[in-house]
């Protein structure tokens, strides 16, 4: 029975590897990587493993794999050309050379395993003892003798996440339309769209307080009443709606100059 | 079924994604390889660890899995990266570092 199970799981996984790799249409080739992950999983099972069995199932072909297929989607389903605009002349020379390398390193992997004179690979391996590779066991190791791996791996994590989140970031000024957009919004009304003009005070307020006076409540100085909005306004042209803003931005024009100082930031990138 | 059966799979999966990493073209495709090849790494390490009757294997295994997620996901946000600069998605076109 288990030699039937690891029959067909171990032809599921060579073949959805071997659908990655000989596949033209990208998405196809995600697709021959989803079987690969669930045929691997069973072989997983097999051996034990029923934790990182539910993990890969979970985590690869449930996560990374709709990750991929997003990318996919988002790219392009552009076939690959089977010849044609190749930069590099020797291209077939090198397809054929790897294929033969990989070959050969496949022949060598195989002599060694099988021709190997191990006892313990030609075993079914250690006596099964009830629990082994099941959540209970794993989160003891993990939290005890691989606490300080485990600690690493999820900083990892973050870093990979803040690394994906600044590479897929959107960054004008490269593009046409998008440097179009930023100096759009450059050159309009800086409370123009903003939250501060839908709740109205940023016309009002410089009007109904005088404004030469110092607001009592705020213990900035005069020359500089908020930092954000100095910056604001330095790189922008010289306009009426600037000058209120820059002189009398005390009182209730904390949201309005806050507001402002984000929008520039986007206009700029 | 032996460990050395299980080992033997593990070689094959890592040499046709080492095949595809060499041959193909597409950088999606490339990192899906890549997977390929780390899958194959994962399933020697889960056989060892069922060789022994040792779970430390398991945990390894994991770790490579946690790995592997942080690699696909910088490794689109650069395709992305490379997208919005109409760059052509083709690492044989890509070689402005070639020199």
């Amino acid at each position: 029975m288990a030699a039937v199970l690891f029959f067909i799981a171990g032809i599921g996984v060579i073949a959805g590897a071997v659908a990655v790799v000989a596949l033209r249409n990208p998405f196809y080739s995600v697709l021959g990587l989803v079987a690969h992950l669930l045929s691997l999983a069973a072989l997983f099972l097999l051996l034990r493993a029923e934790f990182v069995a539910a993990a890969q199932v979970i985590v690869y072909a449930g996560a990374v794999m709709v990750l991929y297929v997003f990318v996919v989607s988002y790219v392009g389903l552009q076939d690959e050309p089977w010849r044609g605009s190749r930069v590099s002349s020797g291209g077939a020379t090198l397809k054929a050379g790897a294929t033969l390398f990989c070959g050969a390193l496949l022949v060598e992997l195989c002599i060694a395993l099988l021709g190997s004179g191990l006892k313990a690979i030609d075993s079914r391996g250690a006596g099964y003892v009830p629990g082994f590779g099941s959540p209970t066991q794993i989160g003891d190791l993990l939290l005890t003798k691989f606490l300080f791996v485990f600690e690493v791996a999820s900083f990892l994590l973050l870093i990979a996440a803040v690394g994906a989140v600044v590479l897929a970031r959107r960054r004008g000024g490269l593009h046409d339309e998008e440097w179009t957009v930023s100096v759009a919004s450059l050159l309009r009304s800086p409370t123009l769209g903003s939250m501060a003009e839908a709740v109205g005070t940023t016309m009002a307020t410089p009007s109904r307080g005088a404004p030469g006076e110092p607001a009592p409540e705020t213990g900035h100085g005069r020359g500089e009443p908020f930092p954000w909005t100095h910056r604001g306004g330095g790189q922008r042209e010289p306009g009426p709606g600037t000058e209120a803003g820059g002189s009398a931005g005390e009182g209730g024009q904390h949201p309005g100059a806050r507001e402002r100082g984000d929008h520039r930031e986007e206009g700029g990138w | 079924m032996n460990i050395g059966w299980y080992l033997v799979v593990s070689a094959f999966v890592f040499c046709i994604g080492a095949a595809g990493v060499l041959t193909r073209r597409n950088p999606i495709v490339i990192l899906l390889c890549l997977e390929l090849m780390l899958n194959a790494a994962n399933l020697a390490l889960i056989a060892f660890s069922r060789m022994w009757g040792n779970a430390q294997g398991q945990i390894f295994a994991l770790i490579v899995i946690v790995v592997a997620a942080c690699e696909v996901a910088v490794g689109l946000g650069l395709i992305v990266a490379i997208y919005r600069r109409r760059l052509p998605i083709d690492v044989d076109e890509l070689r402005e570092l070639q020199g």
